[in-house]
């Protein structure tokens, strides 16, 4: 399974022909206590780049960017109504949509997890 | 950390458990430690917590006799002065000429006659010791204690804690302090503090906060806690941010700290923006500062702004974010005073889209403040 990383520290996890996307373990642990997740309809579009989702700490609150291009397909509720699970598993269950991608290629400029793991590091 | 950055006498201590370190007010701080904001937060109300709060200014102002340094000190706030006691501890602010507030400010009167301590702001101390300096008559003096660290114990066990060291403590009321040794550190240990909660700010010299910090910090019930939880604290206590909820634009009538302005003042006046602030007393100011609670589960925060029902913009947040006691989103704004009773449907625009919310009554977690 291929999970790719932007420079936004979001994920993009390849399971089959859907796109599950994130905020990565980083950004979480860094983000402290999610208090409040906002997540985009199933139907709406987004370019790669735009604002899609909002996840708010204690502290702050934080634009998740839409990592690929395509369709909400899905919205996981389960981190709407339960905002601390992303601090447990971020990339796993606490996934925030599924999106039908438009343009697979746009994965190609993004890093694996070797690459993403340097960067967090350096950041 | 950026060398122009401050340090507190427990900077080496933050580090060492593990603190996240940020910039604030010129100093490199604390803003959260492993346990994390929320559980910091939870912990205070629930237990005790420490915190560094070292990069406040402390002072004090000195004449020969208190009739004088207070009456020195009345032209600058608007509080009573005169009749302070001995021991005893006051909130108020300093004015600008047109009554907006330069910062606010705790005020106590040591037995030692003629002086008067000040803790200020970080972030304002250099602009307060400024106006101090150049509007105090000659013979009253501001001398800084720049030299002095501050902790807070805060919570409802911060009492049993200090009682362990200082059986006296546990006695004092809210709003008085004393001088106490702890462990062999002489300290001054006032029984306030900025959460809301039962606690004690306790002032010593710098080359000893450390070792008191670390002593405290032996409590098994005692955790260090950081900026963030501090703010979230304060503002579930519905407690002003300096530069955020109160600034030189706004009067403390308008700020709703009418407890700043003492009784006698507002029949005799003799503050800077006095005609403003007793009109204001009189007649109700046009806007006051409230608290908000947001309907939904999204938090608004400072630069949301707030409309009335009907769509009609009335106001501004100043302050606003999660309230992990609470369990939501809470939030102090601004509204214009005819929208300012509790109760009123107003609505905060997010990110664009618009959110229910009402007017509501402070503090959202409430005072437990030991009057004795």
């Amino acid at each position: 399974m291929t999970i790719k990383f932007t420079e936004d520290h979001e994920y993009v996890r390849v399971d089959g022909d859907v796109y599950v996307v994130g905020i990565s373990a980083h950004a979480a642990e860094q983000l402290g206590d999610v208090v409040f997740v906002e997540l985009p309809e199933v139907g709406k579009t987004f370019s790669k780049g735009d604002d899609m989702a909002v996840v708010e700490s204690v502290k702050a609150a934080s634009d998740v960017y839409a990592p690929i291009s395509g369709e909400i397909v899905e919205a996981n509720q389960a981190i709407v109504d339960d905002p601390a699970s992303v601090n447990g598993d971020p990339q796993g269950a606490a996934w925030f949509v599924k999106i039908k991608a438009s343009d697979a290629s746009e994965l190609d400029a993004m890093m694996d997890e070797a690459k993403y793991k340097e960067f967090a590091e350096n950041a | 950390m950026a060398d122009d950055l401050f340090k507190t006498p427990l900077h080496a201590l933050h580090q060492s458990l593990g603190g996240k370190m940020v910039p604030f007010a010129g100093y490199d701080m604390p803003v959260q430690y492993p346990l994390g904001v929320l559980k910091e937060h939870l912990h205070t109300r629930e237990k005790a917590g420490l915190f560094d709060v070292s990069h406040m200014g402390q002072a004090v102002i000195v004449s020969p006799d208190h009739e004088t340094t207070a009456a020195a000190l009345e032209t600058l706030v608007p509080g009573e002065m005169k009749k302070l006691g001995q021991w005893r501890q006051r909130y108020t602010v300093l004015l600008n000429d047109d009554g907006g507030i330069i910062d606010d400010l705790m005020v106590s009167r040591p037995p030692t006659d003629g002086r008067l301590n000040l803790v200020v702001n970080a972030a304002c101390k250099e602009k307060d010791y400024a106006h101090l300096t150049e509007r105090l008559p000659a013979g009253v003096k501001l001398e800084r204690f720049d030299e002095r660290g501050l902790l807070a114990l805060q919570g409802p066990r911060a009492a049993s804690v200090l009682a362990k060291h200082v059986p006296a403590a546990a006695e004092m009321k809210f709003m008085s302090f004393g001088e106490f040794e702890i462990a062999g550190i002489q300290a001054t240990v006032a029984r306030a503090g900025y959460t809301g909660e039962d606690g004690y700010e306790i002032s010593t010299w710098s080359g000893d906060t450390e070792k008191l910090a670390k002593l405290l910090l032996e409590d098994d019930v005692v955790e260090p806690i950081g900026l963030g939880a501090r703010d979230s604290l304060r503002l579930e206590a519905g407690l002003c941010l300096y530069g955020h909820d109160i600034d030189e634009t706004t009067s403390p009538v308008e700020g709703n700290i009418n407890f700043s302005i003492g009784k006698r003042r507002r029949e005799e006046g003799g503050f800077p923006g006095a005609p403003r602030i007793l009109r204001e007393l009189d007649e109700g100011p046009s806007r006051l500062r409230v608290g908000i609670l947001p309907e939904g589960r999204a938090p608004a925060r400072e630069g949301a702004e707030i409309q009335s029902a009907d769509g009609i913009k009335i106001g501004v947040v100043t302050s606003g974010g999660f309230g992990p006691s609470v369990g939501g989103p809470v939030a102090i704004g601004y509204v214009e005073t005819a929208h300012s009773a509790t109760g009123t449907d107003i609505q905060l625009i997010v990110r664009g889209k618009s959110l229910a919310a009402k007017v509501a009554d402070m503090p959202f977690a409430p005072h437990r403040y030991y009057r004795g």
